[in-house]
């Protein structure tokens, strides 16, 4: 599903690559945990993944498509394939649950008869059933994140794409939030979640993929968050 | 493509900064009008320079008895005046020849002294040069070769080509369409500069839904195209201003102009239309252009 080939990513103005000779690859309906500290190059990941930076070498699939052939304007197509959920949600505050969710369809031109059949069939899903008329003020941090989460997965999309989506939430609403990456998961959907949370990642119990100074230094099934030597 | 999406997007982005939208309105709105002023000048000019080219022509004076000129020797001959006639008439520039006497210039000066007896009393017939009137076929290009082939010939007191009076008049209107022309383009210098500014605003205050648009996979076309139509339609308001613009300045001021002028050559309604339909061609073709290459630089794959 998403497959790294010596990819090496060097910033412009940067000596020290952001990413250096990374090979993995991730298979579809697989749940990975990318860890590692500030700056190992997590996000650089996520982004080449999505295109939104091109690698300095190397090749990189993504749903069976060579991004290096991808021409600009169907990179968005390649987009509606792989959900985003950030650390700070990124919803629109003047919008409430379901047109934020609707928000994702609208823009890619699906028909209002579909998004009212498959919004609240997500919501219920993310667990916020009963919330469609909320604004974002007015949920806590963990209901903004499945509101985030929702608008991800409405248009099922074949990759999750998580960067600390529970950097922002405690540690108990937290586990509310991997059960709905779980159960996105379940649905056949690869996801790849960075993070700094041990704790998650120890009890998930999932693959491991770490981070450090731009090189896989460990990838490991059913992982930790801590070295395991 | 779900369009009252798209206008719900324009509206919200004409609404955030609507001072900045006024203010490109009427830039937009004085620009164009000048700019086709300045086109219905360039109209007003050459349908009045054909009008008067039809009308023009050389004169040629001849000598009469009192004449200052050291080289009229007493009043030309008849041989002189037939001889002149026929090496005009020869020519292939000239259209033809009519010969004006001595007393039918007499006849069209009292007729256009009438109301003025003094200039009528100072002066007789024989004080009146007779004249060869030549029509030229091309009027613009052809003066000098005609003027200079009878210059100085025997019997000829002096050339004049009405041309040269007419010419100071155009000198007026072409530099008044000029400055109107001027003005009009550092005003669309303004103009430009002041889309790219509204939409990059208009841009930036949405970076956030744009944001989202790029994530969730958005076309560029869907994310640019409300941006595009806000330029755009600004224009079109900015194009209506102009045209009320336009229309008064037909009526009020290029109408009343030809009624000084005394003469009629007034410019059609058709000319008026054309100029609003371009002055419309190029406000729309300005405002888009100029958002299209903005958002180029402002919304990034």
């Amino acid at each position: 599903m998403i497959q790294f080939d010596n990819v090496t990513k060097v910033y412009p103005n940067q000596s020290r690559p952001a990413l250096e000779n990374v090979n993995l690859s991730v298979e579809k309906g697989e749940f990975v945990f990318l860890v590692g500290s500030s700056g190992a190059g997590k996000s650089t990941f996520l982004r080449l993944v999505l295109k939104e930076e091109r690698p300095t070498d190397g090749r990189i699939h993504v749903a069976g498509k060579d991004l290096a052939r991808l021409t600009n304007w169907k990179v968005p197509y390649l987009r509606r394939r792989i959900g985003c959920v950030f650390q700070d949600f990124r919803l629109l505050p003047n919008k409430n649950v379901y047109q934020n969710v609707a928000f994702a369809l609208e823009v890619i031109g699906k028909h209002r008869r579909f998004i009212k059949k498959v919004v609240p069939e997500v919501i219920d899903l993310v667990g916020l059933e009963g919330k469609h008329e909320r604004m974002p003020d007015e949920l806590s941090g963990g209901e903004q994140q499945r509101v985030a989460m929702a608008r991800a997965f409405v248009n099922r999309p074949m990759i999750l794409l998580a960067d600390e989506p529970t950097g922002n939430i405690d540690p108990a609403t937290s586990i509310g939030i991997m059960k709905v990456l779980d159960r996105i998961n379940r649905t056949g959907t690869t996801v790849v979640m960075a993070t700094h949370d041990a704790a998650i990642v120890d009890s998930m119990r999932k693959r491991v993929i770490e981070l450090e100074y731009g090189k896989v230094v460990r990838d490991q099934n059913r992982g930790v968050y801590g070295q395991a030597y | 493509m779900r369009s009252n999406f798209v206008f719900q997007e324009i509206w919200v982005g004409l609404r955030r900064n609507l001072t900045m939208t006024i203010a490109l309105i009427v830039v937009v709105a004085i620009s164009l009008s000048l700019l086709g002023t300045g086109l219905l000048f360039v109209k007003q000019v050459d349908s009045t320079r054909t009008y008067w080219q039809s009308k023009v022509e050389i004169s040629v004076y001849l000598c009469y008895a009192d004449s200052a000129n050291p080289n009229c020797h007493g009043a030309v001959t008849t041989a002189q005046t037939t001889s002149l006639e026929q090496r005009l008439k020869g020519m292939p520039q000239v259209q033809n020849v009519t010969y004006v006497s001595q007393a039918q210039a007499w006849a069209l000066y009292k007729q256009a002294f009438v109301n003025d007896q003094s200039y009528v009393s100072i002066l007789k017939e024989t004080d009146m040069p007779a004249s060869l009137e030549v029509k030229l076929v091309n009027p613009g290009a052809d003066y000098n070769i005609v003027a200079s082939s009878v210059t100085g010939a025997q019997g000829v007191d002096s050339v004049i080509d009405e041309m040269n009076i007419l010419d100071k008049f155009y000198r007026l209107l072409d530099g008044l369409r000029n400055a109107v022309v001027i003005v009009a383009l550092i005003l669309v210098v303004a103009a430009v500069l002041l889309v790219a500014n509204t939409i990059r605003l208009s841009a930036f205050n949405r970076r956030r839904e744009t944001g989202i648009m790029r994530l969730v996979g958005a076309s560029n076309f869907y994310i640019q195209l409300p941006f595009l139509l806000e330029g755009v339609i600004a224009g079109l308001l900015g194009w209506v201003l102009s045209a009320a613009l336009l229309i008064g300045v037909k009526s009020l001021l290029l109408n009343n102009l030809q009624q000084y002028f005394n003469y009629n050559v007034g410019l059609s309604g058709g000319d008026l239309v054309e100029v609003i339909v371009l002055a419309m061609v190029i406000g729309v073709a300005l405002c888009g252009v100029t958002s299209f290459l903005t958002l180029r630089r402002y919304l990034r794959v």
